[in-house]
């Protein structure tokens, strides 16, 4: 396996679009990311879509050579990857594997989603299809309440109070409002994210992740060819796929992802680094409790302590280990299809130097933990400098 | 019989279920150690409590709280 690095980074704003369709958002990126690495189209090998669920929310389908050709890059493999909300990410897993085993020696990943053409009971309709659809979705659960069975339970067993999950969401909105491409830059107090609009208790609109339109592009390629195109080439030091069942009643423990734990365990080893290495992360805040478990099952925090970490500013912006530096899914938002890229292309701004305001002090080594439904899929990816 | 491994009150809802707001899903243990995800009819339950098994309506089951 030859090393992997990131050569060029691209992505639209985030937020709702109402003049805009799915392909133009992905166009955008995707120029943007050509235009970063240096690449042109000819160039590209092999073109991988991440899009969760374009044909329930825009009506089309068959999505990948609809946005490569559009991009200019012809007669190559373009397939799209769907993983639930972790779907760039599996597509972003599945090219680094493509370089890094010789296959290809360039690359292209597309994230995109168009969300908010659809009204929220039909978005939260097909949100639900990421669930397993013959049990707990037939009895009437939706996303936010898979994500509020989850908290009931970390609550009762480890004793995470309300106040935990609305700090994960004041920090991240914080970080946000200093993001230019966030969909809801607005900074919120602890008061207002206690008395948010009940979702699905004990999780109210503030726990929730947004509903968006957006896309972000990175280009692949093999490390010893990463300079040729960019003066700035990060590297993909470790990264890994790992999955799990569907349903949460499958599952032995709830307050823990298995996926999440096996993943970054891989990931880790690849790049010969521990938990206490990573500086700075994005973390698949889908929900508030989503980043508290991240933390746990990535080692960052014993477990349990997530939510009295979160609320103790470690994971702040000037914390001991900045997470969501972008504002998260939060306050990003939460274009699902394009999240797991849209990670990617932060840690490379981070790493880079380039994240303006946001810039955090210590920028070598940067970890990305892409969720897929309610942790059947999930992609870590650990980036650094080279 | 059953256990309450965890639960919920759902106050948006997709299409189907918009009637039923606000409305308890659960994940109930079962005697036999199977889990289920169902939903909750009379008052609402929290986890450890006790639930019966009431009714299945299109494959999906309804319990109640047990005294």
């Amino acid at each position: 396996m030859r090393p992997v690095a990131v050569i060029g980074a691209g992505k639209t704003r985030f937020g709702a679009f109402p003049d805009r369709d799915l392909r133009s958002l992905a166009v955008e990126a995707g120029e943007k990311c050509l235009q970063n690495g240096h690449v042109t189209p000819s160039q590209v090998e092999a073109f991988y879509l991440g899009n969760f669920a374009g044909p329930s929310f825009t009506g089309q389908n068959h999505l990948a050579p609809y946005i490569s050709t559009a991009l200019g890059i012809h007669e190559v493999p373009a397939t799209r990857f769907e993983a639930a909300c972790a779907s760039s990410g599996s597509a972003f897993f599945h090219a680094v594997s493509g370089v890094a085993s010789g296959l290809y020696d360039l690359v292209m990943v597309v994230g995109v989603e168009k969300m908010t053409s659809q009204p929220t009971p039909r978005v939260t309709e097909i949100l639900a299809s990421a669930g397993d659809c013959g049990g707990e979705i037939r009895a009437g659960s939706t996303f936010p309440s898979l994500f509020a069975m989850i908290a009931r339970r970390h609550m009762h067993d480890f004793g995470t109070k309300r106040e935990h999950l609305a700090a994960v969401a004041v920090k991240n909105h914080a970080n946000g409002a200093l993001n230019p491409d966030a969909h809801l830059r607005k900074v919120i107090t602890l008061e207002q994210a206690l008395a948010g609009k009940p979702v699905a208790d004990p999780l109210n609109l503030y726990d929730c992740s947004l509903i968006s339109d957006g896309a972000a592009a990175v280009i692949v390629t093999a490390a010893d060819r990463a300079r040729d195109f960019s003066d700035k080439p990060v590297g993909v030091l470790g990264i890994a796929q790992a999955s799990d069942y569907l349903a949460l009643d499958q599952k032995a423990d709830i307050t823990t992802f298995t996926a999440v734990k096996a993943a970054s365990r891989k990931a880790y080893k690849m790049a010969g680094v521990d938990p206490a290495d990573i500086e700075f992360g994005e973390l698949h805040d889908c929900f508030t409790i989503a980043e508290i478990i991240a933390l746990e099952d990535l080692g960052f925090v014993p477990r349990g302590q997530g939510g009295p970490c979160s609320a103790a500013g470690y994971t702040a912006l000037r914390g001991a280990k900045p997470m969501n530096t972008s504002g998260g899914l939060k306050s990003k938002g939460h274009p699902v299809g394009a999240t797991g890229v849209a990670q990617i292309c932060d840690l490379v701004q981070q790493i880079r130097g380039e994240a303006g305001d946001r810039q955090v002090a210590r920028h070598s080594l940067g970890l990305a933990e892409n969720l897929g439904g309610s942790g059947a899929s999930c992609v870590v990816t650990i980036l650094g400098e080279i | 019989m059953g256990v309450v491994y965890t639960e919920t009150v759902v106050h948006m809802a997709p299409p189907a279920f918009e009637k039923d707001v606000p409305y308890q899903v659960a994940i109930v243990s079962l005697e036999s150690g199977e889990r289920v995800t169902g939903r909750i009819e009379g008052a609402r339950v929290s986890i450890d409590d006790r639930v019966a098994m009431i009714d299945t309506r299109d494959g999906v089951p309804f319990f109640r709280k047990s005294e």
